[in-house]
């Protein structure tokens, strides 16, 4: 295995441009062949350890391609996915053949959007949490429920539901099973997939203060992935937003909401929904013209260009990259030049730090 | 900030909750398929139809070649009770005799059921030695007249005197068991080749599907026609049946391949099975313990509804000449003998064996479709 650059220390999983084309359906009675898919495309970010990483944007942008990526579930076309394994050095998730994979199934775990669709209907909790334990022999079999027991004990549920089969479980309870099931094999990188999009509101509350407890008790990294930027700028340390396959904004979530540098990343604060009803009358969305780039035919230059307020010839011909900024990355030509709003101005309408 | 409910005490759960939480897949489905009357009702009926054939000798009160020319399409017989005859003796069970006369000019025989004439009918009766289920040698039958040589043609007899309802007994071993082994080859066929399609998809899935329609396409009845030609005429009953069976299974698979391939497309996207594949279990174990036990249910309501249609098919081939043949004894042979107009005017009773048809059909249709309403417990 080639050894190019080190890790930082800090750094749990280093993606470097990483993209993902799918080739076209190619059909018998259509002569030309279409563009392909470019789901993910150039996307470089760094998840650091014992950090929640938030991955953001419209359905459609590749959030979920990124993270099957991750999971191995997907080949990259280009672009490397260094990991640091547990005994400090550094592997090519990338390089690896199937079967080397296997081996970081248990380090790596994803929690699932649908808690009723990622959970057989056929099995038993304690099979269902415990499978992953049972194939890769790291209980022995006879200790595998205690184990499930205990786990089922640690995600806020009681130990005797271990019999129970998912039927018996609201969605709440059922995300637990799931969140149980991610921590079977002391992960170290957990990827929750919209792990909280599909529950209500209360519920949601709940599940990511019980993902917070977790990440404390056990040292946990999470790649939060959502559409939802309330639930983001709650639990995420850092963000990062992408828009047509493409990574426009990488900041702290502070920073992010404060103030945002990409146009894209405006527009998407605005549509927060405003807590104060008084506030509510005036509409202070930013509308963006026009639909999502279809991937298959990305616009020239800046993908986002058709559809921003601020777009200059340069945005049309070049496209722009994701550039260093004190501390976050933006990748908008006009990024120093644009004063754009963050939540809480875009909320009362006043400036908060003018 | 920890609003987690704290799983400390265990407190008593409900027994009532604790069977429906802790229920399996299956103990769901039979729950529900309960509920089903008229499905439920059906399993006995099938249940008792295979059984009957299953202990054929036994149930019936004559072997199916035993024949009486005396009594040549002699009509049913009322099972009758509490009779006294000549002699003075009450009976529990008994028929009437026949009376017949001899029409010179139609050169017909009549029969009169003669109400003087008291023939005894007891269970168990002591009658033809034969092979219990092929290895308990016995001569009792299930009922029958106390004295042999005595008719008892509860069913009327055909045109050899011989008993139509002993010969509808006997002949729901073959009905019935062909469409098992036919559901049964159609199955693995079916199976293998929509667990291949659906599995891994792409020009395969292309080339079975293609398979399927060129098959379908096919009108079934020359189709029949001909291979049934294709099989020698002097081959043993018991080969030709094999014959059969093969040729109704090799269009039968066809719509058991496309429940199972769509069955595999569905699962091979939902988020559990790939769960399984990220909690590094190998491909065998995907599909056998996440994959097909998802759909078992669905397989065994399919199967269940393909056997009548087998048993429909033997039926019309055997009765159109050409699938079983005497000796052999199956429902379509005998409705074979109630072709023509004449039999059907003088012994109308020789379509018995076509209820006994309708009532095997019937019975199966409405469990499968009881099966396949509760093969989804979740929905």
């Amino acid at each position: 295995m080639a050894e190019t650059p080190a890790l930082p220390p800090e750094v749990l999983l280093d993606v470097r441009g990483l993209t993902k084309l799918f080739p076209p359906r190619r059909s018998l009675f259509q002569r030309k062949a279409a563009n392909p898919v470019r789901a993910v495309e150039d996307v470089s970010f760094a998840i650091r350890q014992g950090e929640t990483l938030g991955l953001v944007g419209e359905s459609g942008c590749g959030k979920s391609t990124v993270t099957r990526l991750l999971l191995g579930i997907h080949q990259p076309t280009a672009g490397t996915m260094r990991y640091r394994r547990k005994d400090g050095g550094s592997v090519d998730l990338d390089r690896l053949s199937e079967d080397e994979r296997l081996a970081y199934c248990t380090d790596l775990r994803i929690v699932f959007q649908d808690p009723q669709s990622s959970l057989n209907p056929r099995l038993q909790v304690r099979d269902i949490v415990g499978e992953v334990l049972k194939v890769n022999r790291l209980v022995p079999p006879a200790e595998i429920e205690a184990k499930v027991r205990d786990l089922l004990a640690k995600v806020g549920l009681r130990p005797e539901y271990a019999r129970r089969y998912p039927h018996a479980f609201s969605g709440g309870e059922r995300q637990r099973v799931g969140i149980a099931r991610a921590l079977a094999t002391h992960p170290r990188l957990v990827v929750l997939d919209e792990a909280v999009s599909a529950l209500d509101v209360s519920v949601r509350a709940q599940t990511l203060n019980l993902l917070r407890d977790l990440q404390e008790e056990f040292g946990l990294t999470y790649l939060f992935v959502s559409h939802d930027l309330s639930v983001i700028e709650y639990i995420c340390d850092r963000v990062v937003v992408m828009y047509v396959g493409q990574v426009v904004e990488i900041a702290t979530s502070e920073a992010l909401f404060a103030r945002p540098l990409h146009p894209y990343t405006e527009a998407l604060l605005s549509a927060l929904p405003i807590p104060d009803p008084a506030q509510r009358r005036q509409d202070r969305r930013i509308r963006l013209p026009g639909e999502v780039a279809d991937p298959a035919n990305r616009p020239s230059g800046c993908a986002f260009h058709p559809r921003c307020r601020f777009a200059s010839e340069a945005c049309r011909t070049t496209p722009p990259p994701l550039r260093d900024l004190g501390g976050r990355s933006v990748a908008c030509h006009h990024a120093e030049a644009l004063a754009l709003k963050g939540v809480e101005t875009i909320q009362t309408g006043h400036h908060a730090n003018a | 900030m920890s609003d987690i409910a704290a799983p400390t005490a265990p407190e008593t759960v409900a027994p009532a909750v604790r069977r429906f939480a802790e229920a399996g897949q299956w103990a769901l489905i039979f729950r529900r398929f309960r509920r089903h009357r008229l499905a439920y009702a059906s399993l006995f009926v099938v249940l008792g139809i295979y059984l009957v054939a299953l202990l054929a000798e036994f149930v019936a009160p004559f072997s199916p070649d035993s024949y009486n020319a005396r009594f040549t399409y002699g009509p049913p017989q009322t099972l009758r009770f509490f009779g006294t005859d000549a002699a003075g003796d009450t009976h529990f069970m008994y028929v009437n005799g026949y009376r017949m006369s001899f029409d010179p000019v139609a050169l017909k025989r009549t029969f009169v059921v003669d109400e003087k004439s008291v023939h005894p009918v007891v269970f168990f009766a002591k009658g033809e030695p034969y092979k219990l289920l092929g290895l308990i040698p016995w001569d009792r039958h299930l009922i029958g007249p106390a004295d042999p040589s005595q008719p008892m043609y509860l069913w009327g007899a055909d045109r050899l005197g011989r008993d139509v309802l002993s010969r509808t007994i006997h002949g729901a071993r073959i009905s019935m068991s062909i469409g098992l082994v036919g559901v049964a080859v159609s199955l693995f066929l079916g199976l293998l080749l929509g667990g291949i399609s659906g599995y891994y998809g792409g020009w395969i899935d292309e080339v079975v599907q293609r398979c399927i329609d060129f098959l379908k396409s096919i009108p079934t009845i020359p189709l029949w026609m001909g291979l049934a030609a294709a099989v020698p005429a002097n081959l043993d009953p018991l080969l030709v049946y094999l014959w059969i069976t093969i040729i109704l299974s090799l269009i039968g698979w066809t719509d058991l391949a496309r429940v199972v391939r769509g069955r595999f497309l569905s699962l091979r996207t939902e988020d559990f099975v790939l769960a399984a594949r990220l909690d590094g279990c190998s491909r065998q174990r995907v599909i056998w313990r996440h994959m097909v036990p998802s759909f078992t249910s669905h397989i065994v309501a399919s199967v269940t509804l393909a056997i009548p249609s087998m048993i429909l098919a033997e039926t019309a081939l055997s009765f159109l000449g050409i699938g079983l043949k005497e000796p052999v004894v199956s429902w379509g042979v005998l409705l074979k003998d109630a072709q023509s107009i004449l039999a059907l005017t003088t012994a109308p009773w020789l379509l018995a064996p076509g209820v006994a048809v309708v009532v095997a059909v019937l019975a199966l249709n409405f469990l499968g479709d009881g099966i396949r309403d509760a093969a989804d417990p979740y929905a």
